[in-house]
């Protein structure tokens, strides 16, 4: 339904220029394109050790025509927020800090970093980009890999918990704005980074990442499997701000569980569950309903 | 106008911060650091300092809090101890190694387990290796006067390297003495505006810490190295000219007292040399030729001017207040070092850890100590290469 859409009214190769350092498919510069759209120059990135920071290119070169701090893995957030005080201290409005960090970095080593910081209510945009492990390290397990995935420290079984849920925990902190967005929604994230923008205080931002490598998929399917996730229902596109969840649009089809896509769809494009059992199936179908009940009992 | 006010270590370094007009403080609390915090929270409330304060979850984030505002252009502080210090060694090197200006008061304390709050210098030598210029006070008026000093050092252009004040908790950190604040308008005028090597503000794109081959990695390393040589002799200039201002000259990296005239050298750091110049008066009224030679700075090492003071002496007695277990004391070690750059004929050198845990040493002790030495080398005995001085409780 998004096919038909005129392009995102921008210039994407303003900011992010061609000859990065990421794989064939990597859905990490897709995104970095929609946040030039939105800010442009004016962008501070502040990046953990993560993909990312390799992706941007090395010394002395960079790939991004935007400031970019590299940052040690958990303090992304902590270093945004001193950013973005000292810009408000010497009077300058018109540059946005964002913070951008992977899932370990934000779901794991980052956490206290990134609650102290929103509880504090800075005034940056906090984008986690969720590829469901520790990619730059080699596929290692994080707390917000899925159940039932294969990774290199779950290599036999799969992993046997479910995924954190970072933004219901980031909602619970009463922020000004939490949203959810995937990379195979380009004009969703671009609104939802447009709202960010307009707003004052700590915004989060969970971006679903699907990686090709981690996930053990063709390259060409990147955003085939990021829709994908949202059509089965397994990742729920939302915002959440005055104090109320508003379902995303290329999400609303699916509130009704009968217009989901079967979730064995999303799943068996990827390697890393190519060992699931339909036991294990079923678990992943429960957790996703439990997580559309949440999500409409918010909305 | 200067004027007379009674303060803790530890206030002296909030009202440092006030007077080099920092803009943003980010830090922790722990004891004995935790009146520093306190104070500036205070200042700040009250309206009498014009500041940002950020009460963050952790020492790990104080510091990375402190390199953001930093690199986007303001003047910060941070402060800690012991176990905080621990926590946010990650950004400790990576401070020092981005270049980036900003000072940290320390007040010292000893590393646990098991639990120890009383002061040694192992949390503030456990550093050392990280960077940074490490300067140590010896009583609260050097507190305050080697912060605002530390800041411009730091924002030196033949530096730009983040600095470290030591100050060691309740000896000084929480013991009120008087100190002489100078006037807001001579430190205006001589600290000047925030300076830095890079500015990122987003006005221009700028990439910082990127990915870099282990050969301009290098590069960049060597380039701090440098930094840290020209630092010997920034920090003699900035003591100096701070003097002309406000009338104390303290002597640069090192202070030596009665030392012109000394065959013999105690060699310290920190508030306990106060006791052992105590001692040194009284060994020379019974006739010893004895000096005392303060580090001030302990980064950048001070080797020629160690070597200035100790060319010619009959022994040089180290007192270290940490130890690198298995090995020496860090002074010990790094002054042998440096005597060995200009002479292979080394005097005779003992090394004694004394003070851990906060032990409490006195007067008295340095006074046997010393002595001892002097008198076994006068004998032509072989004094020992190293103590553990252990007083039991
Ligand atoms: C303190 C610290 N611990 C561990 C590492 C090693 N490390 C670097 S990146 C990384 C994983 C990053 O995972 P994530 O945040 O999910 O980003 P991704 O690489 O998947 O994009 C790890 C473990 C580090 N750099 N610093
Ligand atoms: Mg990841």
């Amino acid at each position: 339904m998004y096919s038909r859409k005129s392009p995102l009214p921008y210039k994407m190769r303003d900011v992010v220029l061609p000859g990065d350092a990421a794989c064939p498919g990597c859905p990490i510069p897709i995104a970095w394109k929609v946040l030039g759209a939105v800010f442009g120059e004016k962008m501070i990135l502040v990046i953990p050790a993560c993909c990312s920071s390799v992706v941007v290119g090395p010394y002395p070169y960079s790939s991004i025509k935007a400031s970019v701090v590299h940052v040690a893995f958990a303090s992304a957030a902590a270093v945004a927020s001193g950013i973005a005080e000292a810009l408000e201290r010497r009077g300058i409005t018109d540059v946005y800090v964002v913070a951008w960090a992977g899932d370990g970095g934000t779901a794991d080593i980052g956490m206290a970093s990134l609650s102290g910081a929103a509880e504090r209510n800075h005034n940056i945009i906090y984008i986690m980009y969720d590829n469901e492990a520790y990619m730059n390290t080699g596929i290692q397990r994080s707390s917000a890999t899925p159940y039932g995935a294969w990774t290199t420290t779950t290599p036999i079984i799969g992993k046997t918990e479910h995924k954190k849920d970072v933004a219901k925990i980031m909602i619970a902190h009463g922020i000004p704005y939490v949203a959810t967005a995937s990379i195979g929604y380009p004009h969703d994230l671009y609104a939802k980074l447009e709202r960010a923008k307009s707003i004052h205080g700590f915004k989060f931002i969970h971006l679903h990442a699907p990686c090709p490598v981690g996930w053990r998929f063709d390259p060409r399917y990147t955003i085939k499997v990021a829709k994908l996730a949202v059509e089965t229902g397994m990742w729920i596109l939302y915002e959440y701000y005055d104090g109320k969840l508003r379902i995303s649009g290329p999400s609303k089809p699916f509130i009704d569980s009968k217009r989901r896509k079967p979730i064995e769809e999303y799943l068996k494009l990827q390697g890393r569950f190519r060992k699931i059992t339909p036991e294990k199936v079923e678990e992943i179908r429960k957790y996703v309903d439990e997580n559309w009940r949440w999500v409409k009992l918010l909305s | 106008m200067s004027r007379m006010v009674v303060l803790t270590g530890n206030h002296a370094v909030a009202y440092a911060a006030k007077l080099a007009r920092v803009d943003i403080v980010a830090a922790y609390p722990i004891t004995p650091q935790t009146s520093i915090v306190e104070k500036i929270a205070e200042l700040i409330e009250s309206g009498d300092m014009d500041a940002v304060m950020i009460n963050v979850e952790s020492e790990h984030s104080a510091l990375a809090v402190c390199y953001g505002s930093a690199i986007a252009g303001a003047r910060v502080l941070t402060a800690t101890s012991s176990h905080g210090l621990l926590y946010m060694h990650e950004w400790v090197h990576w401070a020092a190694r981005a270049r980036i200006p900003l000072v940290m008061a320390v007040t010292t304390r000893t590393i646990g387990t098991p639990w120890n709050i009383w002061p040694d210098h192992s949390d503030f030598m456990d550093q050392r290796d990280a960077g940074w210029i490490m300067g140590f006070a010896a009583d609260n008026q050097e507190v305050l006067d080697m912060v605002i000093q530390g800041f411009k050092i730091s924002e030196d252009p033949r530096v730009y390297l983040p600095v470290m004040i030591g100050l060691e908790g309740f000896i000084l950190g929480h013991t009120a003495t008087p100190v002489e604040l100078p006037g807001q308008k001579i430190i205006d005028e001589w600290l000047g505006p925030r300076r830095q090597g890079f500015l990122v503000d987003g006005r221009e794109p700028v990439a910082i810490g990127n990915l870099a081959w282990p050969e301009d990695t290098e590069e960049i390393f060597m380039d701090l190295q440098k930094s840290m040589r020209e630092a010997l002799t920034v920090i003699q200039e900035v003591d100096r000219e701070y003097s002309k201002i406000v009338g104390r000259e303290y002597g640069g990296s090192v202070q030596c007292i009665r030392c012109s005239d000394a065959k013999y050298l105690a060699v310290s750091m920190g508030a306990w040399s106060g006791d052992l110049i105590e001692a040194i008066n009284n060994l020379r009224e019974e006739g010893y030729p004895v000096g005392v030679l303060r580090i001030r700075f302990y980064r950048p090492f001070p080797h020629s001017e160690v070597w200035k003071y100790s060319r010619g002496v009959k022994g040089v007695i180290v007192f270290d207040r940490a130890i690198s277990f298995g090995a020496w004391g860090q002074i010990y070690t790094d002054l042998v070092a440096s005597m060995h750059i200009y002479t292979s004929k080394l005097p005779f050198i003992t090394d004694v850890i004394a003070g851990i845990g906060g032990v409490n040493i006195t007067y008295s002790d340095f006074y046997e100590l010393v002595k001892n030495f002097i008198d076994r080398i006068e004998r032509d005995e072989e004094p020992p290469r190293f103590t553990w001085y252990h007083k039991r409780r």
